[in-house]
């Protein structure tokens, strides 16, 4: 992968000045050892948009070194803008690094609204971005009420908000961001991933860290934890289905795989295709077709 | 197929970025790139709001980053936040005395008459919004006869003095003013190391609207002005000047003056409080500072840090009361940024609410059919 873009101002490895990335690692620390705390921190300005992953970028930079190996994914895809972007700016100001589109190649990944669909492993750290860190916030919008809520672990409103679409609608409505218990406490936002990786957080192997840039705060999932999503016993809590009419599982147009994460859209003669969300695990199964 | 325009996400990305670089550059043979001292001097406003909402005092990179943004107000501040971003933080100066600033503008909108006198200074408060046809073919020689004449005139040998004493001061004097909170004597908040967690001290919040964008200032200030609040602020006094930035000396420790910031300062004046402890009843105080020449802004922080107290002292009853509204809402970095990502892909999340809504259908389908049969 070839850096399209050069800095005409001399940058610090990794952009950010020394102070500001000990406490960026400072606050991993402290996040790693409250699972599920959402730790506040400063959090600088980074020269792209507030809620491009400025707070998964934070984090990226403070903890990659020379000798990492770098993946950046948007929406499954390590080709898509967001993507290209992130992973442009850290290879210009991280001198050494090497960049890959290989889940398994990387041992830092930083995504937005996916975890990769192939098991994480304990030499691996995935950096989610995050645009909302408090679940609460649907049910409570100041953040100090929504603070004493957490400390004494009352998710009654978030429970009751569940317990009234199932009312309405006989279904729990949330799609993504679903609300999620760590190691029985806290719960978190797990930023805008499918319902379908909500599982995936629970007794993972690798460390998932979460970075909100724009509200300041960074948690995380440490390896070989809890992590479970709420729901109650009689209604219990589902991933999406990629089930046809039929309630045949669909599978990918590309790489025939049925046991992924599907998007799906309109091809240019109007039928509808699904196609493998993760990039990378698509390439894989073809390759081992041997296409 | 659309979903594969999004591969390729390099070159597009380097498509737009030549593609805005060529708008800058569109006047071809006929245009003339800006220099940095024209946008500085000739666009000072601009130029001023970029250095405030940017949060940081660099008159040549707030230039730089008006003219690569091609003027926009939003973008080029964000420039200046994230440059600073890089730099550490070496020294802190001591609470500077903005009675010590140079003014060139300074009113009281309390008395007809302040110790040292009113001084309207360059205002547009009284312009007439006619269209200056004249400007339209501007010449070079018309342009810089302007400034050549200025000194000319008798106005270089006024008496008027540098410095002015505060307005506030008399006041104080008087006994109609509670005395200088101690927001003033404490150890500052540093927005840029610290997250704001509320409450926040009135540092915290002076700093974070101090950076405001502009117009999220004004928008909420002026929902308390209409009603929605009751602060009814008299402007004790307004100033516009350069305020004497004084650092220690690295060495022998002593303040010695290392530059000096254009600012704008508004301190407002409103009505008393009831309050419980049977002290005498003093005028309330608000108060608003901001880099450049950006009145606008600092009346509406003024505003807003008085109705802001109000709310923390006896809480919030309207959004300009509510720390965490005003707080965290003013900030353009962060809006603007988070108002542009929803441009970028949702389609994974867009999948799950499709997935919600179907299964949600199905289920209203099943049970109108069921009523039916």
């Amino acid at each position: 992968m070839t850096a399209m873009r050069k800095a005409n101002a001399a940058y610090p490895f990794g952009f950010l000045d020394e102070y500001a990335k000990k406490e960026v690692r400072r606050t991993i620390l402290k996040a790693i050892a409250i699972p599920g705390y959402q730790v506040p921190y400063s959090s600088r300005e980074m020269p792209m948009g507030r809620g491009f992953g400025t707070g998964g970028l934070q984090l990226t930079l403070s903890i990659i070194g020379a000798d990492d190996t770098l993946k950046v994914i948007d929406q499954g895809s390590d080709d898509s803008v967001n993507a290209v972007n992130l992973r442009s700016f850290i290879e210009m100001t991280c001198d050494g690094i090497d960049t890959t589109d290989i889940t398994d190649e990387a041992n830092v990944i930083q995504s937005r609204h996916r975890i990769p669909e192939k098991p994480l492993r304990e030499d691996q750290v995935i950096v989610l971005q995050v645009p909302y860190p408090d679940p609460l916030v649907v049910v409570e919008p100041s953040e100090d009420k929504r603070k004493i809520m957490h400390g004494e672990a009352d998710y009654s409103r978030l429970l009751v908000k569940l317990y009234e679409d199932i009312v309405q609608f006989d279904e729990i409505t949330i799609s993504h961001r679903y609300p999620t218990r760590i190691n029985d406490h806290y719960v978190i936002d797990p930023s805008p991933i499918p319902r379908w990786d909500v599982p995936k957080l629970n007794q993972s192997k690798a460390l998932v860290l979460l970075g909100a840039g724009r509200e300041k705060k960074i948690y995380a999932v440490p390896p070989y934890t809890d992590a479970e999503p709420l729901a109650f016993d009689d209604v219990p809590f589902r991933v999406e289905s990629f089930n046809d009419e039929n309630g045949q599982r669909r599978c990918c147009d590309r790489c025939g795989d049925n046991t992924s994460f599907l998007d799906e859209f309109t091809s240019s003669v109007g039928n509808k295709v699904y196609q493998c969300s993760d990039s990378d695990w698509c390439r894989e199964q073809l390759v081992a077709k041997g296409e | 197929m659309g979903y594969v325009a999004i591969k390729g996400g390099g070159l597009a990305i380097k498509g737009a970025e030549d593609t805005l670089d060529y708008l800058r550059c569109e006047q071809g043979d006929s245009g003339t790139p800006l220099d940095m001292d024209t946008i500085e001097h000739q666009l000072r406003f601009l130029h001023g709001r970029v250095l405030s909402e940017g949060g940081l005092y660099h008159p040549k990179l707030a230039a730089l980053a008006i003219k690569q943004s091609l003027g926009d107000t939003l973008e080029a501040a964000f420039a200046l936040r994230a440059y600073r971003s890089t730099k550490p933080r070496l020294l802190e100066t001591p609470v500077l005395d903005t009675s010590e600033m140079r003014v060139t503008r300074r009113i009281s909108a309390a008395f007809k008459d302040i110790i040292g006198g009113q001084m309207l200074g360059a205002t547009t408060d009284y312009a007439l919004r006619l269209m200056r046809t004249e400007l339209l073919d501007e010449t070079p020689e018309a342009f810089r006869a302007i400034a050549k004449h200025w000194f000319n005139d008798e106005r270089s040998d006024s008496d008027i003095p540098d410095t002015f004493p505060k307005v506030l001061e008399s006041l104080r004097a008087d006994g109609l003013l509670a005395d200088v909170d101690k927001a003033a004597v404490e150890e500052p908040f540093d927005i840029t190391r610290e997250p704001l967690i509320f409450p926040v001290p009135r540092s915290a919040a002076l700093a974070t609207m101090a950076r405001g964008e502009t117009g999220s200032l004004l928008a909420i200030a002026y929902s308390n002005m209409r009603g929605y609040g009751d602060v009814h602020p008299t402007v004790a006094e307004l100033r516009v000047g350069y305020i004497p930035v004084m650092l220690p000396h690295p060495v022998t420790g002593e303040l010695i003056e290392a530059g000096e910031v254009l600012m704008t300062e508004c301190e407002i004046v409103a009505m008393y409080e009831g309050d419980d402890d049977n002290a005498k009843p003093t005028f309330s105080l608000g108060y608003g500072a901001c880099f450049g020449n950006n009145e606008v802004k600092a009346i509406a922080m003024a505003i807003l840090d008085r109705s802001l107290q109000t709310g923390m002292k006896n809480g919030p009853t309207n959004p300009s009361e509510d720390p965490e509204f005003v707080l965290l809402h003013v900030d353009g970095i962060d809006s603007m940024g988070f108002c542009t990502h929803y441009k970028m892909p949702h389609y994974v999340t867009f999948q799950s609410d499709m997935d919600r809504l179907r299964t949600t259908q199905d289920k209203a389908d099943a049970k109108s059919e069921g009523a039916m049969s």
